[in-house]
């Protein structure tokens, strides 16, 4: 608090969003050649080989499952819903960062998130691609997953509209496909970029197919400002949206834990802190690799940790509330469900969750920790963590001990969990290394506009 | 610079409608074919090992359904007959008909004649004929026209939209108790009314309505319950 103070009062100058000394060329050419110039690496195909491996762990793990069904998993009877829903919440929370980067903020006029939005879309993207195929896979069968989706069937029947499972598919599905439009829509000046800056006659094919013949007239910016505006504002609603409706899928069960009307708030705030997180873990890495230093500088670390701070505490308070409503509400199961978290079987899983997502993540208000890449690096996976296991406890905890205690039960996930669980990681991770060398990771066009050579007639 | 030609404008716009086209038309098919005789067997007979006419039978010969089919009033199965049912008869007439062999046979050999069955519901549906014959429901308002069917087919689709088409509205089938196992049964109409319990009835809603409450039927929320018919 002193140092946000500190800084406040000495008004010292906070570092800028891209270093001095850049111009259109110097921009353009750094952010491109990392697709097109840089040599293929050592590191790039050791890191793309070891998630490949993972994604084939993916594979087999899901492969066995449609064989024999989710009974290779731990979920039982009353833990129906296990690593599936608690993995399912978590990506879906990641992606929202990318959403709250590249719409919110750019209705808000943060221009520094130009130089971060495009690699946090793409985030978005596999995230929830990864989200979506738990519960594709959860239900069983998996086959006729299509039932889900309003069609005139031969069954005579239509979804459950009143389910909340049937709102998740609704706000997923518009989720995945908002993002990909933003994200491709955004990329259409970049593609023509890299169209025209690439010597091979294939790439520059490829690029131009997806560039869809940009010119730069104009008349296309005019649109271009436009269309891209319009769907910023399509997609803000969803950045709110999107995970209060999975927030749903447990508050409007009657299970103790699940049934409050906190949920909405708390967990698009969680979302959000894990997103950022995401962003940073991603970003630490990306811009010390790539040489992009001077475009993801200091000053975007340090505006991320603080958006990490505020909705870190936002969840605090959510955690305080529950806490809070388990004592004052009165209700026996509420005040069970409070004295479980705190003594029950899982009660590790609960200190270990306040720890990290409470307790250590206050460091952010030490100035260092903001811009320190490594530490803030270290924060950022204590918050996913802790987010996994505050999903975690949501799920596991509330129902190990529901109202009969003739049917309490313990949750053990068994290795097919796990396996599925680390190669959605690595799918992510292997999407994430295809995506730096073939798309520019950067926004190239958007960046340019924060040089003082685009302001010039301007002011 | 551009590296396509100016036409591929027109190729671009032109596969926006297209996809939306190809995907229109390509659930259209799908749902077509799913409910095409294809793939329900709908209306098609099936070949038996021995062609066993319902049409001769049933109205030519003007055998009762429940001659043969005995557990339909009282069972969840209709029944198949054995092979002795057949042999009542077929003991006495067309004794050496090479078409009845396979029967003879059987009832030498004491092996079961192996139909193909026609009408099959899928094994995660539970399916009662007893209830469908004691509230109402004629033989051929879901078989269809057996006494003119010279070898068995399914007269409907079977499809789960076709369960629902009665089980949402009842009152559109029902018939008196009565004429369950009448094949000729027509509905009640201003030219052919029909009278039960002394009062006449000149449409098959009003009629439907009234058997509702004279059969104890439960509520359509209760037969439309998905574990009314999924266990």
């Amino acid at each position: 608090m002193t140092q946000l103070l500190e800084e406040v009062e000495t008004g010292r100058k906070r570092a800028p969003v891209i270093e001095p000394g850049h111009s259109f060329s110097t921009v353009t050419a750094k952010i491109s050649d990392v697709v097109l110039k840089r040599p293929l690496s050592i590191g790039w195909l050791a890191g793309v080989m070891f998630c490949f491996g993972f994604v084939n762990l993916l594979l087999l793990a899901v492969g066995y499952l449609f064989i024999k069904g989710t009974g290779i998993w731990g979920i039982t009877i009353p833990i129906g819903w296990g690593f599936a829903i608690v993995n399912f919440v978590w990506w879906i929370g990641i992606g929202h960062a990318g959403t709250l980067i590249s719409a919110i903020l750019m209705l808000l006029r943060q221009t520094w998130r130009n130089s971060i939005n495009r690699f946090a879309e793409a985030m978005t993207l596999f995230a929830v691609a990864c989200a979506g195929l738990f519960p594709l896979i959860h239900t069983g069968r998996p086959w006729v997953a299509y039932w889900m989706f309003p069609y005139p069937n031969t069954m005579g029947v239509w979804p459950q509209f009143r389910s909340p499972l049937i709102w998740d598919v609704f706000a997923v599905s518009t989720y995945a496909t908002t993002s990909l439009l933003f994200w491709f829509v955004g990329l259409i000046p970049d593609l023509a970029t890299l169209r025209d800056r690439a010597t091979n006659i294939w790439v520059k094919r490829a690029y131009g197919a997806l560039a869809m013949g940009w010119r730069g007239s104009a008349r296309h910016w005019s649109r271009y400002e436009t269309a891209y505006l319009l769907l910023a504002g399509l997609a803000t609603p969803l950045v709110l949206s999107v995970h209060t409706v999975v927030s749903f899928d447990f508050a409007v069960g009657i299970v103790p834990g699940w049934h409050t009307t906190i949920f909405p708030p708390y967990f698009v705030a969680g979302a959000i802190y894990s997103g950022f997180a995401m962003v940073l873990m991603l970003a630490i890495p990306i811009r010390s690799i790539y040489g992009l230093k001077d475009f993801i500088t200091e000053r975007h670390l340090e505006n991320s940790a603080k958006v990490m701070l505020a909705t870190g505490l936002i969840v605090g308070y959510g955690y305080a509330m529950e806490a809070f409503m388990g004592w004052y509400g009165g209700n026996r199961y509420d005040a069970f469900l409070l004295w479980n978290r705190l003594h029950g079987p899982y009660a590790t899983w609960y200190y270990s969750l306040l720890i990290c997502n409470i307790f250590i993540p206050q460091v952010l208000w030490i100035r260092k920790f903001r811009t320190q890449p490594v530490l803030l690096f270290l924060v950022s996976t204590v918050v996913l963590v802790g987010m996994w296991l505050e999903r975690f406890i949501i799920v596991v905890v509330s129902l190990h001990r529901d109202f009969l205690n003739s049917s309490w039960g313990m949750y053990y996930p068994t290795k097919w969990d796990w396996f599925t669980y680390t190669g959605t990681l690595g799918l992510f991770l292997f999407c994430m290394f295809f995506f730096m060398r073939i798309l520019p990771s950067i926004s190239i066009f958007e960046m340019r506009t924060l040089l003082p050579e685009s302001k010039v007639k301007a002011e | 610079m551009q590296i396509f030609h100016r036409s591929s404008n027109a190729i671009a716009r032109a596969s926006i409608l297209a996809v939306a086209l190809i995907a229109g038309l390509a659930l259209y098919v799908i749902l077509e074919l799913d409910r095409s005789p294809y793939v329900t067997y709908e209306k098609v007979a099936r070949p038996q090992p021995v062609p066993f006419s319902h049409q001769h039978h049933v109205a030519g010969l003007g055998i009762d359904c429940r001659y043969c089919h005995t557990s339909v009033e009282n069972s969840n199965f209709a029944g198949i007959p054995p092979t002795k049912t057949c042999m009542n008869c077929h003991s006495q007439i067309w004794t050496n008909a090479a078409l009845l062999e396979p029967v003879r046979d059987s009832f030498r050999t004491g092996h079961s004649l192996v139909w193909t069955r026609v009408n099959d519901l899928p094994d995660y549906v539970y399916f009662n004929h007893s209830i469908h014959i004691n509230k109402g429901v004629g033989c051929n308002t879901c078989h269809g026209p057996v006494d003119r069917m010279p070898l068995m087919y399914n007269n409907a689709s079977l499809r789960m939209e076709w369960c629902l088409d009665c089980h949402r509205a009842p009152d559109k089938y029902l018939r008196p108790r009565d004429q369950v196992f009448n094949m000729r049964y027509q509905q009640p109409s201003n030219d052919q009314p029909l009278s039960l319990d002394g009062q006449e009835f000149t449409d098959q809603r009003t009629l439907g309505k009234y058997l509702i409450q004279k059969h104890n039927l439960r509520t359509v929320a209760d037969i439309t319950s998905c574990s009314t018919c999924h266990r």
